[in-house]
């Protein structure tokens, strides 16, 4: 493609790799656990697919493979943040003190007295 | 330009990188470090595909594939793993 | 007959995927998928069934294609959110875990549900138990089951529905 495709194929490149550092600083900026998976999880998901776009767009004969890299990530990027919450609640690790409601304990604490 | 713009999307996905590595690092819970692995990883496959853009080789980018499927598996068995251990 | 429609589908979806994943037609790669995605689905028949509960009708393809766009937009806007509270000094964030509701039977309906509730503003699928799915939210909005459903489940909902029942 034109060098104009070129530059604007790096300036979605350069916006996505932008989101991969926002969910690098969310994970270290996020008090537990659960909050830290939603910015790790969001962040890197938009993050590569904007990244992806870019480089179809310099490379547009790539496209088939990078849309296949793409729909990948987009199903498994968020269920294996799901598997690491249930992990993560299942265990019961440390939920920070501004918590406000945990529907899931009240439930399964009702249960086992029950 | 392009070819900056490629470089510099590399140094923020470093940057991104070491963010990610500084929360595997600190922990404090497996679930925490297994979560920055996760990140990690979808890191490492953004920079596998900015590889393959600066080497100009396509082959690269099923390695990025193969590396996100596999990545994927690990992290559903390490974290079933981690459910079964408490 | 039943046999052939339990096929087809699964069959059709394999052979996309090796398309794809080849990116060419040519016919010896494409001969290769065939067999290939054949041999799956006959000796998979039983677990490839999750490939087979959404409906080849056009209005789901419709609702597919509709799906995809609002799904984009809700993912771009929960990144916004998400660099608000990230970027913000003082971290506005008042999280909990709520429970809500959903109308969808289909295993891989639920999976498409719980998937995309990870990826819009704020939320997080951390467990399904049959028709409830409990969600980690960054901002509670609503404790209340019903209204929680309504601002977080709805959405998908009705385009998941047509496509999956």
């Amino acid at each position: 493609m034109g060098p104009l495709f070129d530059i604007l194929g790096g300036l979605v490149l350069v916006a996505g790799t932008a989101f991969l550092l926002l969910g690098g600083l969310g994970l270290n900026r996020m008090p537990d656990v659960f909050n830290r998976i939603q910015a790790g999880t969001k962040a890197t998901t938009l993050g590569t697919i904007l990244t992806l776009t870019g480089i179809a767009m310099m490379h547009p004969d790539w496209a088939l493979k990078l849309l296949l890299i793409g729909m990948f990530l987009l199903f498994s990027n968020p269920l294996s943040s799901q598997v690491l919450a249930r992990a993560a609640e299942r265990t019961h690790v440390h939920k920070t003190s501004r918590t406000r409601i945990d529907r899931f304990e009240q439930d399964h604490d009702q249960g086992e007295e029950a | 330009m392009a070819d900056f713009l490629v470089y510099l999307a590399a140094v923020l996905a470093g940057g991104a990188f070491l963010l990610a590595l500084f929360r595997f690092l600190r922990g404090p819970s497996p679930v925490d470090r297994v979560v920055a692995f996760d990140v990690l990883t979808v890191i490492a496959i953004t920079g596998i595909i900015l590889a393959a853009v600066v080497a100009d080789r396509v082959i690269y980018l099923d390695v990025a594939l193969v590396y996100a499927l596999l990545s994927f598996l690990g992290v559903i068995v390490v974290a079933r793993y981690l459910e079964r251990g408490a | 007959m039943v046999l052939t429609r339990e096929f087809t589908k699964p069959f059709a979806a394999l052979l996309f995927f090796w398309i794809l994943l080849n990116g060419t037609l040519a016919p010896d790669t494409l001969l290769i998928g065939v067999v290939a995605s054949f041999a799956i689905v006959w000796f998979l028949r039983e677990s490839m069934s999750f490939l087979n509960e959404f409906r080849a009708t056009p209005q789901a393809f419709i609702a597919a294609f509709k799906y995809t766009g609002y799904f984009l937009k809700e993912l771009v806007k929960s990144n916004i959110a998400l660099a608000r509270v990230v970027l913000s000094p003082d971290l506005p964030i008042n999280p909990g875990i709520v429970k809500v509701r959903t109308r969808l039977k289909s295993k891989m309906g639920r999976l498409l549900l719980a998937n995309s509730i990870t990826l819009t503003p704020g939320t997080l699928t951390v467990e399904i138990e049959g028709e409830y799915l409990y969600i980690h939210w960054v901002n509670i909005e609503s404790d209340d089951i019903d209204a929680a459903t309504e601002s977080i489940v709805a959405g998908f909902e009705k385009y998941l529905e047509v496509i999956y029942g």
